[in-house]
Order: structure tokens, then C-alpha cells, then sequence
């Protein structure tokens, strides 16, 4: 193979780390509201899309990056607040695949509400300057923006790790995924834990959706394919844990990217074939519990 | 004991005189209903879509309503049918009935695959694995340019007459058209009522009811899954087959994951687990869409909250609703 070289693979793996940082953000975002509510969230995609629409217009309105970055997964956190609040929680104890039809009908309303607000096109996102260029990184230059992405994942990482294993509400949660009775039963009020779970996840969810903004675009229609994506990494990775989210995410990056170098017509079928195999080998996924599921 | 007593004796079911009745000749009732139904309804080709997509959503309701089983997957099986009658017709220029029975074994080959991956997980897991799943058929329907047309679709799916016992129809005639369509409806519906009083259709509400119950008794759960998810797509690849007999073309929208949530928006909103809900759902979504959008382009929004509506207050639909309440 002419042209291929170690150089190459080499960017190409940090491109698919990049692609799999915004599976990570998702898929952690997912397992976080999976591991806590027992609800499959199929508005994920579309709080993903909202996310990077709220972000362009921030930025079309004169807000800097920094704070866009913040203030999106702000506003969509707290229209996440506002569903669980409503929504979903009279759907808890009337079976699992209630609140799961339940997003997915909400997922309707928010890509054609924001059709109804910003058109059936799709816009480009500009990298915000500080951000533009490439710089090198031993293997060659890579786009600077495309690193950003993966530094502030890795960020967000460590401040979520951090949140949940070193403040007391963190442990809260921790406790509320294993066993949300015996938590209510020490007096802990389950029910704003659930509502603050699903906030997080979704403004995770629309976190993903800046960061993708500048990389791809936004169009209304963004959240589906993404969603199909976001739930093979957690197949992948085991539904309910986070670390299988991220190493699932980053896997799935890298084998998208390594396909569209190999055989760009196969990349997209590649993580389902990915899947396929996983499911043959470990149906739980690589860190899933058994039984959890049942 | 006769096929029709097991039914009676369902104990869910109390034996009211004329509610019984009925329900034990549920198949007759429907089948009556829909070849009445063009005399209702004053556009024929919107009358011929409700059968098409009510049949998607009956093949949907017997895994979902009757088994339990939310499948986000089945445009896989739809569209599978749909691109396979398609490709008969249009590509090899078989006859239609050739292409009805290539649709058929397209969805069930499309059900066989999938469900035997998507089986190995369980609970919440097996509607995101079918919905992923399904979209690996669509990519690969897609890069598939040469047999399927690609993001352009499958066109030229004409079907001019349909020739039966030496008597010719007019299949370009909207009456015919929904007749001929509603014929293999009528047989999909006794054929669903047949498999339904059946002991393996008495195992798979069971199954529905107590999994752990239905092992207890010595029930392979897995594969009682299995084989309803490829009965399943048997009758989705007719419904597919059929819709690409009827629009000509096979868009590459049909393998779409939003087909698969139409046929499940269908399902709840007629009431799923019910034997004609999935008729009224498919009338009462597509007649919603056509008013809708008269009105305003995002019918979708309304189509949205319309179902979140219904999750949330109407979880049995219009027809379940009707139903229990005709039963008190």
C-alpha cells in the first residue's frame, strides 16, 4: 500500500481518539441516566443536537467559545431538569420501556421545534480562532481543535470521576445505582438525585454537541446517526458503566477511523460489525453487570 | 378441545355473549372492517398506505404487544421485504407474485439475522441493539448503490395488471389497487389469528406475562424470542413487499430508524398487544399526518406530542382504551 505510512496511522488514531471522545461524553451521559433510572434515553441524540444549535447561536450572537462552551450544556442541562421533572417521573414503576417511548417521542418535538426556529438547513460552525491551525504532535501536525476536543473530554472526565468519587453526593449516586431502596431508606431523597442524574447526562449530551459543532456542522437530523452510535458504545461497554463507556467510546473512534483509512465505503458499517461480535462473545458487554438487565 | 374454545377460555377474557363472540371471530370482524373501509375513507391511496403501514405495525405488535419485546429495528425488516420485492420486480422483472414471496423471505431472513444477535441481550438492551442493528442495514443498503439506487431509491417498481385465474386487473385502478393489497391484509389477519389461539400463541403471551413463570414450566424463552421475531418479519417483509407494489419506488428512507419508531408510534397509539390496534393506529397516525400537514409543515411536532400524550395518559391507545372499557 503506497502512501501508507506509520505517520499516517499515527494521525489517523488521533483522529478516531477524537471521534471517540464525543462517543465517550455521550455514552457516559447515557450509562449515568441508564445506571441511575433504568431509563433508556432516546432523546439523547436530540439534546445532542440541541446542544450544538444552542452553541451556534450563541456564537452567532457574539458570545465567546468559552463561555458558549459553558452556557449550552447550561440551558439544555436545565431543560433536562424540566423533562424528568414532568415527564418522566410519573412513568417510573410502569415498566422499563415506558420512559424510553416517551423520549422518543420528545426527541420529535425537539428536532422539529428546532426546524420551527432555525430551518430544515444545516449550518456550518466556524473553530473559534485561538483554536485554529494544527500543531505537531510527533507523528505529524494535527488539527489543534480536533486536540482541544480530546483535552476537554479528558477534563470533564476527571471533574465527573472526581464528583463521584470524592463529594458526598457523589457517593449518593454511586450508592442510588446499586440500590436506590436502601438509599431511600437512609433518609436520602432519591427523587431529586434522579432529576439532578438526568440533567448531568443531558448537558453532557449537549456538551458533545458544542464540541461536535465546529468539527461537522449543525443539521436537525445530527442526533439520530449519533444515537445509533452512542448505543453500540454502550453495548460495547456495558450498559450502566462508565468506564466501559469511555474505553468503548474511545474504541469505536479508533475503529471508525482506521475503517474510512482501510475501506472508507465499510467505516460506518464497521462499529456494527464491531458490535455484532462483541454480542456473540460477551452479550453484557465488557464491564456490563449480569442480571442488571433482566 | 377446538382452536376457537382456548381463546374462550383465556381467563383474561370473560365470556360476554356478543364480546366473545366477536372476539373469536376477531380475524372475520377485521378483514370485514377493512374491505368496507374505501367506502369511508374518500382518498383510495391513502386508504391502501393504512393497510400497508397497518400491517407493518401488526408484524411490530406481535413481538411488542403480545410478546413484550420493544424492537426499535423492524424497518430493517420492512425495508428488507420492500427492496427485496423491489429488486424482483424492477431489476429482474419477475411477476408481482414472485416479488410478494421474495419481500416475504426477505423480511424474514432480515429477522433471522438481526434476532439471533439482538436475542443474546436482554431486557432494555434489545431495542438499542435492534435499532443498531438496523441501521447497519440501512448503511449497507446504501453503499449498495448498484442493487438499491442508493440515497436516490429503487425506482421503476411498475406492476400494470395483476393476472389471476385468467381474469386480468387493472392494478393501476385505486380500487383494485387497495383490493388486491387487502387481500393478502385479510390473509396476513387469519393467519395472525391462527398463530395467536395457537399453544405457541398462548406461550407467548406467557412469556410476556412471567418470563420466569414460562422457564419454570420448561419453555425455552429464547427461542419462543426468536421464532416470533422471525414471524415477525415474515409479516413486516409482506407489509414491505406490498409497499413497494404499491408506491412503485423503495426509498432508502424506508430502512430508516425513524420507520422503525413509526411502527412503533402506531402500535401504542392504536393500542398494542390488541388485534386490530395496530389498524387504527396506522389510520389514526397517517390521517393525522395528511390533516396536519395542510396546515403547517412540522406536522411532526404535533405527531410528537400527540404520542408523548398518549405514553403518558393512554398507554392501551384508542383501540385498547375502547376495548376495556367495552369489556366492563
Amino acid at each position: 500500500m503506497a502512501g501508507l505510512t506509520l505517520q499516517l496511522l499515527g494521525l489517523q488514531l488521533f483522529t478516531g481518539v477524537a471521534l471517540g471522545a464525543l462517543y465517550v461524553l455521550l455514552a457516559v451521559g447515557l450509562s449515568l441516566i441508564f445506571g441511575m433510572l433504568t431509563v433508556v434515553n432516546f432523546a439523547h441524540g436530540a439534546f445532542y443536537m440541541l446542544g450544538a444549535y444552542v452553541g451556534m447561536w450563541l456564537l452567532m450572537h457574539g458570545v465567546n467559545f468559552w463561555l458558549a462552551l459553558a452556557l449550552a450544556p447550561l440551558a439544555v442541562g436545565l431543560l433536562g431538569l424540566a423533562v424528568e421533572r414532568t415527564l418522566i417521573r410519573p412513568l417510573y414503576g410502569r415498566g422499563i420501556d415506558y420512559p424510553l417511548l416517551l423520549t422518543f417521542g420528545l426527541s420529535y418535538i425537539i428536532v422539529e421545534g428546532v426546524r420551527v426556529v432555525f430551518g430544515n438547513t444545516g449550518y456550518p460552525v466556524d473553530t473559534p480562532e485561538i483554536l485554529q491551525g494544527a500543531v505537531n504532535i510527533g507523528v505529524g501536525y494535527f488539527p489543534l481543535y480536533r486536540l482541544f476536543v480530546i483535552a476537554a473530554t479528558a477534563v470533564i472526565l476527571l471533574a465527573l470521576w472526581l464528583f463521584l468519587e470524592r463529594t458526598s453526593f457523589g457517593l449518593i449516586v454511586r450508592a442510588g445505582a446499586r440500590d436506590p431502596q436502601i438509599v431511600r431508606i437512609l433518609g436520602v431523597d432519591v427523587a431529586r438525585v434522579w432529576l439532578i442524574v438526568f440533567g448531568l447526562g443531558t448537558a453532557l449530551a449537549a456538551l458533545a454537541g458544542v464540541l461536535a459543532a465546529p468539527l461537522q456542522g449543525v443539521i436537525p437530523e445530527m442526533g439520530g446517526p449519533i444515537l445509533a452510535e452512542a448505543f453500540v458504545v454502550t453495548v460495547v461497554g456495558g450498559m450502566g458503566s462508565l468506564v466501559g463507556a469511555v474505553l468503548a467510546g474511545l474504541l469505536v473512534g479508533v475503529v471508525v477511523s482506521m475503517t474510512s483509512l482501510f475501506a472508507p465505503e465499510m467505516s460506518r458499517v464497521a462499529i456494527f460489525a464491531l458490535m455484532a461480535v462483541v454480542l456473540l462473545i460477551k452479550p453484557q458487554g465488557f464491564f456490563g453487570r449480569a442480571g442488571l438487565m433482566s | 378441545m377446538t382452536v376457537d374454545n382456548v381463546v374462550a377460555l383465556r381467563p383474561s377474557e370473560p365470556a360476554r355473549g356478543w364480546l366473545s363472540l366477536a372476539r373469536r371471530r376477531r380475524a372475520w370482524l377485521a378483514s370485514l372492517l377493512l374491505i368496507l373501509f374505501p367506502l369511508i375513507v374518500p382518498f383510495k391511496a391513502l386508504a391502501a398506505q393504512i393497510l400497508v403501514y397497518g400491517l407493518y405495525a401488526l408484524g411490530l405488535n406481535l413481538l411488542f404487544g403480545y410478546l413484550g419485546l420493544l424492537s426499535f429495528g423492524h424497518a430493517a425488516l420492512f425495508g428488507v421485504g420492500a427492496y427485496f420485492c423491489g429488486i424482483a420486480v424492477a431489476t429482474f422483472g419477475l411477476p408481482w407474485w414472485a416479488g410478494i414471496g421474495l419481500g416475504i423471505f426477505g423480511g424474514t431472513l432480515a429477522a433471522a439475522l438481526i434476532g439471533a444477535l439482538a436475542i443474546r441481550t436482554r431486557g432494555i438492551y434489545f431495542a438499542m441493539v435492534t435499532l443498531a442493528l438496523a441501521q447497519c442495514v440501512y448503511y449497507l443498503f446504501y453503499e449498495e448503490a448498484g442493487w438499491t439506487g442508493g440515497e436516490s431509491g429503487l425506482t421503476g417498481v411498475d406492476v400494470k395488471t395483476i393476472d389471476l385465474f385468467g381474469v386480468s386487473f387493472n392494478f393501476v385502478d385505486p380500487l383494485v389497487h387497495y383490493y388486491v393489497i387487502c387481500a393478502f391484509v385479510v390473509a396476513a389477519l387469519f393467519a395472525l389469528s391462527r398463530i395467536l389461539a395457537s399453544p405457541f400463541g398462548a406461550v407467548i403471551e406467557g412469556v410476556r406475562e412471567n418470563e420466569a413463570r414460562a422457564r419454570a414450566s420448561g419453555i425455552d424463552v429464547s427461542r419462543v424470542r426468536l421464532v416470533t421475531f422471525i414471524v415477525s418479519g415474515a409479516f413486516c417483509g409482506l407489509a414491505g413487499a406490498l409497499l413497494s407494489l404499491n408506491l412503485s419506488i423503495v426509498s432508502i428512507e424506508t430502512l430508516n430508524y425513524e420507520t422503525s419508531g413509526l411502527a412503533v408510534m402506531m402500535c401504542l397509539l392504536g393500542g398494542m398487544g390488541t388485534f386490530f390496534g395496530p389498524f387504527v393506529g396506522a389510520a389514526l397516525f397517517l390521517l393525522l399526518e395528511n390533516i396536519v400537514s395542510l396546515y403547517t409543515v412540522h406536522w411532526q411536532l404535533i405527531v410528537g406530542a400527540a404520542f408523548v400524550a398518549c405514553v403518558l395518559f393512554f398507554p392501551r391507545g384508542v383501540w385498547g382504551t375502547l376495548m376495556q372499557g367495552l369489556e366492563k
